[in-house]
């Protein structure tokens, strides 16, 4: 997806680049579009308060003309601009009109006001990098050292009893004896049938044996859940946490 | 009397930190004292940075990007600025770089201002003193003392250097 083909219209301005170009490389020495247009100025040894736009546009259009496409915005932002003050430079200007608004002068203003800027950078990394040699008291994180290791110096009688200290550890492993307990669903759901035949309702401790293992437990429970779902009984909770009751579904019955 | 009192307070204090300066200075100490962000440290001199280093006793903050320092350069002049401002004054999106700024300590939120979405207002906090050395704002250069200050402009031309507070509001003299 970072592959996107722009085509520009503007091929007149772009002479030596295709019409249609890949914008991959990206321009990590320049900061923003401000950076590259001063450099540019810089370059060419250009009066700032008269930047032969024509040329300038020209040569900002084919530095950016591979860029990624996430930076490109900005720098094709300005390379409209230059566009649109390049054909504002061409219009006539009408013999005597005193009143001539330069289309560079904005430009001109936002690129004195970046150079002040680009200027305060300099004092600001001059004193970052005074700051940046001189340590405060802080709390610095300890190195971690990893111990040197030398040669070992052990003994065969206490390489015996630590063998020994092993062996007694691992002598007794805790086994546990896990054993396979299907669930009884089916007996489950007879049991249920049996007693909902004598009886309409019934309640839950009705049907849970005394002292039922929890593998009874959960084939009752799924059990009662199977036959509410088949329509052979109602399960009703009067309120939260009350207990519920077990009713035979007299519908289901009669059909 | 109370005001007798802390100026007496000052001066003493004043005259210990001076003591304690020249102590440092004379006896060949590795450490000195420095004025920075309205306030003393207690630093390690530049000559032994690198034994610091090698030693691994502390190692340098990173540096900041071209980028960081032009937005922090903005944000010390005009604060408190909104994020727009600072984008139209670079021509690049700010939003990554005021986050990691944030995220140093450098800047810090100091309100809303008043246009459309009430946006975030930062400036710069003692750590960016700190960080850049500085005793006070006012110890960056102003706008005309600057190699490239703006001539007269012909409408107004806001100079980036408005906000340290010399109070002078006159033009600022021709570049050349």
């Amino acid at each position: 997806m970072d592959d996107v083909t722009l085509t520009h219209s503007s091929s007149t301005a772009v002479a030596d680049s295709a019409a249609s170009e890949v914008f991959v490389v990206e321009l990590a020495e320049y900061s923003g579009p401000l950076d590259l247009l001063l450099t540019l100025i810089r370059d060419e040894q250009i009066d700032i308060y008269d930047i032969p736009i024509a040329r300038i546009a020209e040569q900002f259009l084919s530095r950016i003309s591979s860029l990624k496409l996430d930076e490109a915005a900005d720098y094709l932002e300005m390379a409209a601009r230059l566009v649109r003050i390049k054909a504002q430079m061409l219009l006539p200007r009408r013999e005597g009109e005193d009143v001539w608004e330069d289309p560079r002068a904005e430009l001109v203003r936002r690129l004195l006001e970046y150079q002040q800027v680009r200027e305060v950078v300099d004092v600001l990394e001059r004193r970052a990098e005074d700051r940046r040699s001189r340590f405060a008291r802080a709390y610095t994180q300890a190195a971690v050292q990893m111990p040197v290791s030398g040669p070992l110096t052990i003994s065969l009688p206490e390489l015996l009893s630590a063998v020994d200290r092993v062996l007694r550890l691992a002598r007794k492993p805790q086994v546990h004896d896990v054993v396979p307990r299907a669930l009884d669903v089916d007996g489950a759901i007879g049991i249920v049938r049996a007693l909902l035949a004598i009886r309409a309702r019934a309640q839950w401790k009705d049907i849970l044996p005394r002292k039922a293992e929890p593998w009874e437990v959960l084939s009752l429970l799924l059990a009662l859940l199977e036959l509410a779902k088949q329509g052979e009984l109602r399960l009703a909770q009067p309120r939260a946490f009350a207990a519920f009751e077990i009713t035979r579904d007299s519908s289901s019955e009669a059909a | 009397m109370m005001a007798a009192h802390a100026e007496d307070g000052e001066n003493t204090l004043e005259s210990a930190l001076e003591e304690l300066r020249d102590h440092y200075e004379n006896d060949g100490h590795g450490v000195e004292l420095v004025e920075v962000a309205g306030g003393w440290q207690i630093l390690t001199r530049p000559e032994y940075t690198e034994a610091i280093e090698r030693a691994q006793l502390a190692a340098r903050p990173q540096r900041l990007s071209a980028a960081a320092l032009e937005t922090l350069a903005i944000i010390a002049y005009r604060q408190p600025i909104g994020r727009a401002e600072i984008e139209e004054i670079r021509g690049v999106g700010a939003g990554a770089i005021l986050k990691s700024l944030l995220e140093r300590g450098l800047i810090d939120v100091t309100g809303r201002g008043e246009g459309l979405g009430r946006p975030l207002l930062y400036g710069t906090t003692p750590s960016f003193l700190e960080q850049f050395a500085l005793r006070h704002l006012e110890e960056l250069p102003r706008s005309d003392e600057l190699a490239i200050a703006l001539r007269a402009p012909r409408q107004a031309m806001p100079a980036v250097a408005a906000a340290p507070t010399r109070g002078n509001g006159e033009a600022p003299p021709r570049a050349d």
